[in-house]
């Protein structure tokens, strides 16, 4: 019945509008209307962050500290993966306004190469934040401490020491006495780690899985350093630094004192080891939910870049659909640049 | 039946070769402003230390790096300043006064908190 009352009152007399007061398509405004709950989205995150961060009592992970490894190399790197990531969707950002750009002027294989570049550098970002969490979750080789005063640090050094083998002294179910584990047997870095979690390291003796007592060989690490983070009754300046041989020391008593929980390896929802675990789990939500946008932007873009190849827009006359998705990927671009500076730079 | 209440308005977008040029000129200047930018936002990430005394003009000036990184990707990238007036301010401003009040009453809450752990403490 709607649709009978339309055809006999034509839309000017019933509106008399026809003309946006923006001088924009409805499909564009109302991207703008969606970008804009998203930033509000984005923006209570990223705040409720600052929220936690200002009122936790103690030290809060540095992103100069947290992040500084890179693929392939060992060292130290400060920030420079992170960096390359921004880069990567900056990249990508200028890709696209390429693309809309081309759009305009109808050249077809300009729109359809920049797309192309753009999906390329969607996913060179989405692989670069697969391997940022995996290394997150995995952790250092040395972990957070427990001191014996209670105090929690980081652990900094030039390189950890190579365990060489593990040489079984007692027997247990599975492996003899006399024995010697190498790296070829089994993966010695993820048993010490592990043993040294669960308080199965002790007068350097390792209690291996089977219940046998194998001694570890294991070069020294070389300087070591150590982070208070949280105050304990001895150590109490936020962010103190102990360095020399004292730190080296230190830090062996806690790995050989058989004791759980004094060391901790890597992050989860409950536990990690740069810092509280609010930070973890804001890690994880603020970085995935930018992820999953970058996600599904990826596939947007795929979408219109398949309608742009199948020539849809170029016979529609205009190329708007590539600015509308455009718009959002700036938009995953315009966040990112945020989550930069507040979760990893101040 | 043809839709009369469609206005192309997205036709009024196209440009020329010679305008192309043009805009293209000033994406390569964004680029290289949101590049250089980041890359000094990281040396001094990475060279200052956050305990030292010139952190407080430090975090400042990562805040303003990331506004002017923001306004050029909003409005040279997203075309918003292209647009008219009417709906640039449409979206910024109720964004901005919802954004400012939101920082000011949690950052003002996380600090009290804070306080009041302290007090708890040294009690």
């Amino acid at each position: 019945m709607a649709g009978h009352a339309s055809e006999q009152i034509d839309s000017a007399t019933s509106w008399g509008g026809k003309v946006s007061p923006f001088s924009t398509s409805y499909g564009k405004l109302m991207m703008w209307f969606f970008l804009v709950s998203d930033a509000l989205t984005f923006s209570g995150l990223l705040i409720a962050y600052g929220f936690t961060r200002h009122g936790f009592m103690g030290a809060w992970p540095i992103g100069e500290e947290t992040f500084h490894s890179m693929p392939f190399l060992s060292g130290n790197y400060p920030l420079l993966y992170v960096a390359l990531m921004t880069f990567i969707l900056i990249i990508s950002s200028v890709t696209m306004v390429l693309a809309v750009e081309a759009g305009h002027r109808m050249d077809r294989k300009g729109v359809t190469k920049w797309m192309i570049a753009t999906v390329i550098g969607g996913f060179f970002f989405l692989g670069s934040q697969a391997w940022e969490w995996s290394h997150f979750i995995h952790g250092s080789h040395f972990g957070k401490i427990e001191l014996a005063d209670g105090s929690k640090a980081i652990v900094h050094a030039e390189s950890f020491g190579e365990i060489k083998n593990f040489k079984v002294t007692k027997a247990g179910h599975h492996h003899k006495k006399g024995e010697v584990l190498t790296s070829k047997d089994a993966d010695l870095l993820h048993e010490y780690q592990h043993a040294a979690a669960a308080g199965h390291i002790h007068n350097n003796e390792i209690t291996l899985h089977d219940g046998s007592i194998a001694e570890i060989s294991k070069s020294n690490n070389e300087k070591v350093e150590l982070i208070i983070k949280e105050t304990g009754s001895k150590y109490k300046a936020l962010n103190a630094r102990i360095k020399g041989d004292a730190a080296s020391k230190m830090y062996e008593e806690v790995i050989n004192s058989g004791e759980k929980g004094r060391v901790v390896y890597g992050a989860n929802l409950e536990i990690n080891e740069y810092g509280p675990q609010q930070y973890g789990q804001f890690f994880f939500f603020i970085t995935g939910f930018h992820g999953f946008h970058v996600f599904s932007g990826v596939l947007i873009n795929i979408l219109i870049l398949i309608g742009v190849m199948r020539g849809v827009y170029h016979k529609r006359g205009h190329y708007e659909m590539v600015e509308k998705t455009g718009l959002y990927w700036h938009f995953v671009d315009l966040v990112w640049v945020f989550v930069f500076t507040f979760f990893y730079l101040v | 039946m043809e839709r009369d209440d469609i206005i192309e308005y997205s036709l009024d977008t196209h440009h020329s070769e010679e305008q192309g040029k043009v805009l293209r000129k000033k994406i390569y200047f964004v680029t290289i402003l949101l590049t250089v930018l980041t890359i000094v936002e990281v040396f001094m990430g990475a060279l200052i230390k956050q305990t030292s005394e010139a952190w407080g003009i430090v975090k400042w000036a990562f805040i303003v790096m990331t506004l002017v990184k923001a306004a050029y990707i909003v409005l040279s990238f997203m075309h918003l300043g292209d647009e008219k007036k009417s709906l640039r301010y449409m979206i910024l401003v109720p964004y901005f006064i919802f954004a400012i009040y939101l920082i000011f009453v949690l950052l003002t809450e996380g600090l009290a908190i804070s306080e009041a752990w302290e007090t708890y403490r040294m009690n």
